[in-house]
């Protein structure tokens, strides 16, 4: 999960004292949030900076649910947002603009607290000898910079990056730092048909390799991949970024459909939830 | 302070040892938020709606937020009530607090058989009868808008469940929620949970095209607070029942109110969306709010509305 497109209130926090601070739910403070590509008032891509929580655990792939005091009762849901890098001094997420809640996100300032529960979900497959292709589509690429950091074997990764608005738009330094990243840009209409033909040449040649793909993308750019990934036979992963409420299994919101080959029979071409069944999908496992 | 409240129906009475609930559909099955908070410690859950058979549920997309509120058309997901009973309640603390089964079903027979399912159970403290969906295309609002249809529902659960605390959940959409209420008290209910979700719509108006899949769903959330209230207060003026109340309550002073218009216990759901460990909290500072108020006993609290 990249950037969530929904998007929640606290008020009553601050009503009655009542932070209930434990491992999974807890207040964090912004530390900073920084503009990526264009700068100033038309930025729209930010990277924010919050207090680490303790969450030795973490995967790359889970996401948390973000949401800042100021969201009042006016915005209720929280933000899932990606985890794009954890250490034990700060949790980075990182956003894009587009509607009113993250909107709010952009005009936090450094101390203001957000209640955060995470992480959720589960994470990327990480098979270090197996060679690896990500595919990320725009906010896509966030999981993925952790992802990078953490495996093991990072001469066995490289990337294939579609995106809309210019690179530095995105967290791609420290990716390109570690692993080949080939880098698309769609501006006509043209350019899409070209991501489309790279996405199958290089799906192709990973499932000749026995490799693993993994993507992380909007819903137009996954279809695509697991149209590919499922006619080359590839072993793939997509992370899934649909709309949530809770982010823990209950509102049923954010369901996706299940193929035949999903594991517990019960849910076979059934719904079950991203946020607690996945992000990550095994391609075969879920219907587009 | 004592927090506990005894909601005092007509055949069975339902001890909680404090008024805060979760309402059906916003916290699974319980499981979903044990790590956010102590389970043992609510006066008791509601848990996703049950039927005799596994639902698939409603085509997605199925929420929508909405300015203070959510819309939702879930439709009743859910494993049925076999999966629940030998799967799920074993893992629930139903010695420690109140399980309440919600149940639901498009026909009166099916209601039956499921009450009769669940009598027996004694992890279930009692049944919350689901006749206000209104996401579901057969049953559901449909019960719920039809004061005679609504008290057969109830006549059958109660025989279905002799020895089970029933609760039925009661609708807003309609033009006298006090009538509803007084026909479900006659047929049978200990208690009456008010309100259900608000039926409404949103429209994407770059594409036209309606927000959710099912193209009208139930709006829940601090928005409808007010309606909520004044329902609460107009049932539990109409019936000699205990009055459960919910309806977009958030913090301590929301519960308050409810209590004050008239209700016994409370239940927390959209809330527990927006904070996942919400009805903790709830529980925990409620004391604090009441001796703040130097409010000794929630029961004498319940309807003490003044007016004039």
């Amino acid at each position: 999960m990249g950037v969530i497109f929904c998007g929640v209130d606290y008020r009553w926090l601050g009503e009655v004292k009542n932070a209930m601070n434990n491992e999974k739910c807890c207040d964090l403070s912004v530390l900073d949030l920084v503009p990526f590509g264009q700068t100033g008032a038309e930025s729209i891509f930010y990277a924010l900076r919050l207090s680490a929580p303790n969450w030795p655990a973490w995967q790359p792939g889970q996401f948390v649910m973000v949401r800042p005091h100021s969201f009042g009762y006016e915005i209720p849901w929280a933000r899932p947002l990606g985890i794009c890098h954890m250490t034990t001094q700060h949790l980075i997420c990182f956003f894009q603009v587009l509607g009113r809640g993250t909107k709010r996100l952009s005009q936090l300032r450094p101390g203001e607290q957000v209640a955060v529960w995470g992480p959720l979900g589960n994470g990327f497959a990480i098979e270090k000898d197996r060679p690896t292709l990500l595919l990320a589509g725009g906010m896509g690429i966030v999981p993925f910079v952790g992802y990078v950091h953490r495996h093991p074997q990072p001469w066995n990764v490289s990337m294939v990056f579609g995106h809309r608005a210019a690179v530095d738009c995105y967290p791609v330094d420290s990716i390109n730092e570690r692993i080949p990243l080939d880098s698309l840009r769609e501006t006509v209409p043209g350019d899409l048909d070209n991501l489309i033909f790279t996405l199958q040449e290089r799906i192709h040649d990973c499932a000749d390799q026995d490799g693993l793909v993994l993507a992380c993308g909007p819903r137009p750019f996954l279809r695509t991949v697991h149209r590919f990934a499922i006619s080359f036979g590839a072993r793939a992963q997509l992370s899934l970024e649909n709309q949530m409420a809770c982010g823990v299994g209950a509102c049923l919101g954010c369901v996706t459909k299940t193929s035949d080959k999903w594991a517990d029979k019960r849910h076979k071409d059934g719904f079950v939830q991203v946020c607690t069944k996945g992000p990550v999908f095994w391609a075969d496992q879920i219907q587009f | 302070m004592d927090l506990s409240v005894t909601l005092r129906g007509q055949r069975h009475n339902l001890v909680l040892k404090n008024p805060v609930l979760t309402a059906s559909g916003t916290f699974g099955y319980g499981l979903e938020y044990a790590p956010y908070g102590d389970l043992s410690s609510l006066g008791g859950f509601v848990v996703k709606g049950l039927s005799l058979t596994p639902r698939l549920g409603n085509t997605p997309p199925r929420i929508v937020e909405t300015t203070a509120g959510m819309l939702n058309s879930v439709g009743l997901q859910n494993d049925g009530v076999e999966y629940f009973l030998s799967e799920t309640l074993p893992k629930l603390p139903w010695r420690e607090t109140a399980v309440i089964a919600n149940i639901y079903a498009g026909s009166t027979e099916e209601f039956a058989m499921l009450a009769d399912r669940l009598d027996g159970e004694e992890g279930v403290s009692a049944l919350e009868v689901n006749i206000s969906c209104p996401n579901v295309k057969k049953g559901g609002a449909q019960f719920g808008q039809d004061p005679v249809l609504a008290a057969e529902v109830t006549r059958a659960v109660r025989e279905g469940a002799p020895h089970k605390h029933i609760i039925v959940k009661l609708s807003p959409n309609v033009t006298s929620i006090a009538e509803m209420a007084r026909s479900v008290e006659k047929a049978g209910a200990d208690s009456i949970s008010c309100i259900n979700t608000l039926l409404g719509m949103s429209i994407d108006y770059r594409s036209r095209r309606p927000r959710l899949h099912n193209v009208v769903g139930g709006l829940s959330g601090p928005a409808i607070k007010p309606v909520a209230v004044r329902c609460v207060w107009e049932v539990s003026k109409s019936v000699g029942i205990p009055v459960i109340g919910l309806g977009g309550i958030v913090s301590c002073q929301d519960i308050l109110e409810f209590i004050i218009a008239g209700a016994s216990a409370i239940q927390v759901g959209t809330a527990n969306f927006m904070n996942p460990a919400a009805a903790f909290e709830l529980v925990k500072d409620l004391p604090v709010l009441c001796s703040e108020l130097g409010i000794s006993s929630i029961e004498e609290l319940t309807g003490s509305l003044q007016i004039g």
